[in-house]
């Protein structure tokens, strides 16, 4: 790893300061991805502004809607009694990413502004219709993932919460990699305020929604209703899994996620 | 010249200046001698590493030492008693044969330590799982799950 200047700013106006005046400034949230980057020299950055004191963490609910601060760890989502209340999926979704040790580090909005491909949020935020709030505006799911490690952000902008209105059921379903328990495919189907919608996330380069799908289950909420659609996307293919198996496992994922709550 | 941060470390007040860009898994093992937390991946996959950071099992190696500042860790070296008596995860590890060459032993009995501390009965599919994050080259994994549910079970008494 190269020296960098380490910073622990004590709010989130003091964070994006610190991040502004340096040269080549990276926020720290949970250091999962970060660290493994910064260790074999894959990014060189002259500032790192750690979140941890900057005030970020929390989970609480607000009638319909449950807000998680961007430094939750995906632990304190995954054991949190008012997630598992109102949102079990996301509860679920979170105890299932990578291991332990990294469920206790990684942060929510650090998973989120990173966008992996095959990330478990994702989903979650596009498939329950959440809003990423930022130090500088509001951004709506649909908006917010726009390429492989790709987001809305802009230079510099900090995520501080993000919201989820509470849907009348989802299910997660996810086809993991048994080494890394990454998503190859990861299918997020809710009964949402705004009608039914599945996100799928692992299979292209950012997390999408599968709308042909959603069509189907607005007439018919049943796994059965899934048959024979195919969803395009520009499918990822790689050592673990082909575009077309990736294709397919959509599919299959998507009626495990569905047969959960139908 | 870094910022000093102040640590507690198996419930010793630690103060040091490491560099920014130190590990904690480095600054334990080099700087105070805790020798416990093995590095065997360096890349956050192994678990050898393991050490707890206010309770919660952590991989030492995917963590700054500055992160720690102000937290309470503990290594493998702490888990015993003041007079050398086991710990009884450190105990049923013994009893159980929960090891070959031990070289993933410490991050194990420490990632052991965080789950009983939220599940006093775990299964064994619940630690099997649990495990995700540890890694036993020897396979050794059957007596861990062993070891594990008997501490448990001794921890819950």
């Amino acid at each position: 790893m190269y020296d960098f200047n380490y910073h622990r700013p004590a709010s989130a106006t003091d964070a994006a300061a610190a991040r502004k005046a340096a040269a080549d400034g990276v926020y720290l949230a949970g250091g999962m991805t970060l660290l493994p980057t910064l260790k074999q020299r894959l990014a060189r950055n002259s500032d790192v502004v750690d979140l941890a004191a900057a005030g970020l963490a929390g989970i609480g609910r607000d009638g319909g809607t449950i807000t998680i601060g961007a430094m939750s760890t995906h632990d304190s989502v995954a054991t949190s009694s008012e997630v598992q209340s109102a949102i079990p999926a996301l509860a679920a979704l979170a105890g299932g990413i990578g291991d332990p040790q990294v469920r206790n580090r990684g942060t929510i909005g650090g998973s989120i502004a990173n966008a992996d491909p095959a990330a478990d949020y994702p989903a979650a935020v596009l498939g329950l219709n959440a809003t990423v709030h930022t130090d500088r505006r509001d951004i709506k799911a649909g908006d917010f993932f726009t390429g492989m490690f790709e987001t809305a952000l802009d230079d510099g902008e900090l995520i501080t919460k993000v919201t989820f209105p509470v849907p009348a059921a989802a299910a997660y379903a996810k086809f993991a990699n048994l080494a890394s328990r990454y998503a190859i495919v990861g299918v997020m189907a809710a009964k949402t305020g705004d009608g039914i919608r599945v996100a799928v996330t692992g299979a292209a380069g950012n997390a999408f929604r599968a709308t042909a799908m959603e069509q189907a289950l607005a007439g018919d909420f049943s796994a059965a209703a899934l048959d024979g659609i195919s969803v395009d996307a520009d499918y990822n293919s790689d050592i673990h899994a082909s575009a077309e198996y990736r294709r397919h496992l959509v599919g299959v994922m998507a009626k495990r996620a569905v047969g959960e709550i139908a | 010249m870094s910022e000093q941060i102040t640590v507690t470390v198996n419930g010793d007040t630690v103060s040091a200046r490491p560099a920014a860009n130190t590990l904690l898994s480095t600054f334990l093992r080099e700087e105070l001698g805790l020798t416990g937390a093995h590095v065997g991946c360096d890349t956050s996959q192994c678990g050898a590493c393991v050490v707890l950071v206010d309770g919660k099992s952590v991989k030492s190696c995917t963590m700054l030492a500055h992160q720690a500042a102000g937290t309470n860790v503990t290594t493998i070296e702490g888990l015993a008693g003041d007079g050398g008596e086991l710990h009884p995860m450190q105990e049923a590890f013994r009893d159980n044969h929960g090891l070959q060459c031990g070289f993933c032993t410490p991050g194990m009995v420490l990632s052991a330590v965080d789950l009983v501390s939220r599940n006093p009965d775990p299964s064994e599919g619940e630690v099997r799982s649990w495990l995700e994050g540890n890694i036993c080259r020897c396979t050794g994994y059957h007596n861990i799950v062993k070891s594990i549910r008997a501490a448990a079970k001794v921890m819950r008494a």
